[in-house]
């Protein structure tokens, strides 16, 4: 596929995928379990409930009795999707998760909704730009982050498939549904558009920027390779690095603290194989703040503008 | 089942280990060990219907989870005895490339575990979710057990769960907390007092058993019985066991300065003297 093959066929909240995926799940393996820290509308299980109300756990404001719960409901083969927004799923239950979910090697799937800037009014204490850096670092913990209605439905099916730990990550606002409806493939990047002059790697809400991104320098007559990287971990490490290897230069785009996330991963890649000039479309070292979603992403350097400046940057320093 | 004759042999036989092990390598806990011996003892040679032929989902058997994972000593000893794996690898508690960790560790595979624990007061939390899995599972009627510190119970997470145990009717559960008043900075009055605890558990909903001498085997054995008995009837059953830390060992008892430390050589000839071999000593390392 290329650029002109992503079409855009409406406009939905990721989350909304998540909601449509699980009930799927629902229908389709019984051993599936949602639970929600009083959150379920907003993490879309309204329909899951109704359709499944014994295998719903409605546990309160506890998030770390959830992930615990969640836990322990694999000994038995239950397959628990514990969900609340991504700061609570996270940071305040990091230790939680780092013992009963990832050591004791548990099958949970943790699903984040809210994560990154496009919370939006709720602000800095909800807007977490540091859980991809926090849960990659788990061992064996599976980092996801899909970018729009039909690549977050596939994923929650996938996951559900895949036996071990998985931290699924997405989020609140409308956002272009471009995506096909196609089966998601853990840890396998995918190209969107083949291209000889640069790479931007991109995930979640920023394909749909670096989308915008690569055809604005494609008509300015650039070659843009654009790869969204889903899976943060594993890393498809072969398609970055034939893809570099290649354009000689790169730019990632990510909604989060450029310390921690997908960037790092991949400037670390790339320094131990072959070094080559990388930017970062991120956010630099900062909290958020309560704004609508679309002036965060201009204040905090997330929008289409930026990866074109940043595309720009890293040609510039090629050798 | 074993009568309580035996049941005492055996509990002199897990203590000799707990001390021999945490001298081998001079380190790990043999206070809340050596407290919780009975209990251990009873649960496992006389309350749990269990197979030692482990499988991570224990599908229709009786589950233990221990939320105080420093106390592993004990589990690991029983766990041996039980026939979940020899003995002789006891004597590789906290050593390198040992499947016995220094707290509880599913990650080596060691047959019996099913969660790591450690970091305090995430048990309960992964015991409702077994006994969840086994309601969901609806042909498994088995029971699920735990077992706390009474420090731990400090911990927010843990009222999380006592809480949501009762409001979802979780009563295939029996938690057990190891009311020993000690905890590594001293009393847990003192530290942190729960103020009138049974009173708590009654208020959130649990039925509640108190076993004034949790060392006593009888005793012990009893409240087992009786707590599974209260089991099925719509609401969790807790078990507050009052024990010595330390117990079975003079030196040590009631002193909480033995939450966590060995017994030099000295020291371990002094209490193994006081705590017969009745089924062998594991082979040292
Ligand atoms: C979350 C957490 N905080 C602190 C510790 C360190 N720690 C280990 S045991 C312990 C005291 C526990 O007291 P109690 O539960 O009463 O156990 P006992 O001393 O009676 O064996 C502490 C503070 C820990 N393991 N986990
Ligand atoms: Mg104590």
């Amino acid at each position: 596929m290329a650029l002109q093959d992503y079409v855009t066929t409406g406009n939905k909240d990721t989350r909304s995928g998540f909601g449509a995926g699980i009930l799927e799940l629902g229908k389709t393996n019984p051993n599936v379990v949602a639970l929600c820290a009083d959150l379920a509308g907003s993490l879309k299980l309204d329909d899951f409930i109704k359709a499944f109300p014994e295998r719903y756990v409605q546990v309160g404001i506890a998030e770390a009795n959830m992930i615990g719960i969640a836990a322990g409901l694999t000994i038995g083969g239950k397959i628990p999707f514990a969900t609340t927004f991504a700061n609570f799923a996270t940071g305040r239950v990091y230790d939680q998760i780092r013992q009963s979910v990832a050591y004791s090697k548990k099958n949970v799937k943790i699903a984040a909704s809210h994560a990154g800037l496009t919370l939006g009014e709720d602000g800095a204490t909800h807007q977490i730009l540091e859980d991809i850096g926090l849960m990659q670092m788990l061992p064996g913990m599976v980092v996801i982050n899909p970018c729009d209605y039909n690549q977050t439905k596939a994923a929650t099916i996938a996951v559900a498939e895949y036996v071990g730990p998985v931290y699924l990550r997405f989020g609140r606002p409308v956002w272009p549904i471009f995506m096909p409806d196609e089966k998601f493939v853990i840890g396998k990047a995918i190209v969107m558009n083949e291209g000889k002059d640069v790479t931007i790697f991109a995930t979640g809400h920023l394909v749909w920027k670096s989308l915008e991104a690569a055809r604005q320098l494609e008509a300015e007559g650039l070659s843009v390779e654009l790869i969204n990287i889903h899976t943060i971990k594993p890393l498809d490490e072969e398609a970055i690095l034939r893809s570099v290897a290649k354009t000689k230069c790169a730019v990632v785009a990510e909604e989060h603290n450029r310390i921690g996330g997908l960037g790092s991963s991949i400037a670390s890649l790339l320094a131990h194989n072959t070094p080559a000039p990388l930017e970062y479309v991120a956010v630099n070292d900062h909290f958020g703040e309560s704004a609508t979603p679309a002036q965060l992403m201009t204040k905090y350097g997330l929008d289409t503008v930026n990866v074109v400046e940043a595309v720009k940057k890293v040609m510039g320093r090629k050798g | 089942m074993a009568s309580v004759e035996e049941l005492k042999n055996i509990a002199s036989q897990v203590r000799r280990d707990i001390v021999r092990m945490v001298n081998a390598v001079n380190s790990g806990h043999p206070g809340g060990s050596l407290g919780c011996t009975d209990f251990m003892v009873a649960l496992y040679f006389n309350q749990m219907n269990h197979n030692k032929n482990f499988t991570m989902d224990g599908l229709g058997e009786d589950l233990f989870f221990l939320s105080n994972g420093h106390i592993c000593p004990v589990w690991y000893s029983v766990l041996a005895h039980a026939g979940y794996f020899e003995p002789s690898e006891l004597a590789t508690f906290r050593k390198l490339n040992s499947r016995v960790q220094g707290h509880p560790a599913t990650a080596e595979h060691l047959p019996g575990i099913r969660s790591a624990a450690g970091s305090l007061g995430q048990g309960l939390s992964v015991a409702i979710g077994a006994a969840l899995a086994k309601k969901l599972n609806k042909e498994d009627k088995s029971i699920v057990y735990t077992l706390h510190g009474d420090g731990e119970f400090q911990e927010g997470q843990i009222w999380e769960a006592l809480m949501f145990a009762p409001h979802h009717k979780v009563d295939n559960l029996i938690a057990t907390i190891d009311y020993n008043n000690k905890q590594i900075d001293g009393d847990v009055d003192q530290v942190l007092s729960h103020r009138d605890l049974k009173a708590k558990l009654h208020e959130f909903g649990w039925d509640v058993i108190e076993v004034l001498d949790g060392n006593n085997m009888e005793a012990i054995t009893a409240a087992l019985a009786d707590a599974k008995s209260r089991t099925g009837k719509g609401v969790p059953v807790f078990i507050m066991m009052h024990t010595v830390m330390g117990k079975g060992v003079d030196f040590m008892e009631n002193e909480h300065k033995w939450h966590g430390t060995a017994p030099n050589a000295e020291q371990t000839a002094a209490a193994l003297a006081q705590l017969p071999e009745t089924l062998g000593d594991y082979k040292a390392g």
